[in-house]
């Protein structure tokens, strides 16, 4: 499963650049709004789901090696955050769908 | 770049459309004609035969030639003049019939997105290069800047390989009883906006110097948290001090106020003393500290209530991982 097959699936909006997101392949995944959790609990390569959309999490998501960073419940993040995410590489993503629903249909996609 | 490049001329390009621009793009801009054309080309005279022309491109194997008289340009013959010339079997007609007078030119020092502009609107596959003074100086082709903008960008990629080599083999020319490097940081209180900014700085330098992901990774956690802590916590910001020898990594991050009211407490995982408005942004978790013991091999967290706080932590690095002793890291 790549990253442009669950952008697909999911209905995601890709607020940063574009990216050959076919050669992405998330490993697993972790969700929590914690930053500290996410510093605990994410894998290198793994997607975080959270409802934060502020700018400290491309810090975090870049610091980890993430491979993306899907924003739930349509949390809109300002234009400084998406212009420091496509200076790190990071990608972000965006559902209007709840964590938790996103979360099951990852794990539906084979993504654990 | 230089001052009068068109790109900034123009008003009409917008902010998240300069964020789109490519390397290439920049490339176009920042490499003259000059630099990519082929210098001295072969050129001809009026009053030279069809015939010569046809040997000319044959021998050389070229398909155009600027045609010169008194180190003037006056214009071009290519292939195509010669196709025309063949098919009327008029070889011993002179150039003069057959070429093209007052050719479109670019100059030496213009960028090569002028000449791009040129290949673009016009149907030339050749643009003579002149100098200042209207001489000639060259022959440009879309095939000379397709390769001059690859050989650009190969020398950008040689580049960070080079930079990388070098921070890599840092420490192996240096002789010293103890060789460290020093990286400082000054980190301003409550500035949520570059949150990150000086962990990130470290593990790249790191990753640079030839230390390990997992290395790097473990030093950019532990780096963050103590940031964060500098920006959320304290009364006027703090300093990130980290020491890089080939076998360890020594960090040291100090603050002068308010200080930890309770160490032991602070270090429960859990526990925190971060306001509501922090909790909302995702920090306040209470596992900074946590984080931090889990990711280095020493830490040492003094702190004296209303005088600031004082972490040091350790790194230590196997014999086959050091830094800036040439072992390449492998991602």
């Amino acid at each position: 499963m790549n990253l442009e097959q669950i952008i697909q699936s999911l209905d995601l909006r890709v607020l940063t650049e574009q990216k050959p997101f076919h050669e992405i392949h998330p490993t697993t995944g972790y969700a929590a709004d914690l930053l500290s959790c996410v510093m605990t609990g994410a894998s290198r390569g793994g997607l975080w789901v959270t409802l934060q959309a502020h700018s400290n999490i491309v810090a975090v998501a870049a610091l980890l090696e993430l491979s993306a960073i899907i924003i739930t419940e349509g949390a809109q993040p300002d234009e400084a955050t998406i212009q420091k995410a496509n200076e790190e590489g990071v990608t972000l993503l965006s559902s209007q769908q709840d964590t938790y629903r996103v979360v099951g249909r990852l794990w539906e996609l084979g993504i654990r | 770049m230089p001052e009068q490049t068109p790109l900034q001329k123009s008003s009409l390009i917008s902010d998240q459309e300069a964020e789109n621009i490519t390397r290439v793009e920049e490339l176009a801009y920042e490499i003259k004609v000059q630099e990519v054309m082929t210098p001295n080309p072969i050129t001809m005279t009026t009053s030279m035969k069809m015939q010569e022309v046809l040997e000319q491109f044959r021998v050389a194997r070229i398909s155009g030639a600027p045609i010169v008289e008194e180190g003037k340009l006056i214009g071009i013959i290519s292939i195509e003049d010669l196709i025309r010339c063949l098919i009327k079997s008029d070889l011993e007609s002179e150039i003069q019939n057959y070429m093209t007078r007052n050719p479109f030119t670019v100059k030496g020092d213009d960028p090569v997105v002028e000449a791009l502009k040129v290949f673009v609107s016009t149907k030339v596959g050749r643009l003579p290069v002149v100098n200042k003074e209207g001489q000639l100086i060259g022959i440009l082709t879309k095939g000379d800047i397709t390769r001059g903008l690859l050989k650009a960008l190969q020398q950008d990629y040689q580049t960070e390989e080079v930079r990388r080599y070098r921070a890599s083999h840092l420490f192996e020319d240096i002789e010293s009883e103890r060789t460290s490097l020093i990286l400082r940081y000054n980190i301003k209180a409550g500035d949520f906006t570059h949150g990150g900014e000086a962990s990130s700085k470290i593990k790249r330098a790191l990753s640079r110097m030839g230390a390990s992901p997992q290395i790097a990774r473990r030093c950019g956690i532990a780096t963050y948290e103590a940031e964060m802590n500098l920006i959320i916590h304290t009364t006027e910001g703090g300093v990130i001090r980290v020491e890089i020898e080939p076998h360890q990594i020594s960090i040291d991050v100090y603050d002068s106020g308010p200080g930890i009211q309770d160490v032991e407490l602070a270090m429960k995982p859990g526990y925190s003393t971060a306001s509501e408005k922090v909790r909302e942004l995702g920090f306040g978790a209470g596992m900074g500290l946590v984080n931090i013991s889990r990711c280095v091999d020493i830490m040492k967290l003094e702190s004296v209530w209303g005088k600031g706080t004082r972490l040091r932590m350790k790194i230590f690095l196997k014999k086959e991982d050091t830094v800036g002793e040439g072992h390449a890291a492998k991602s």
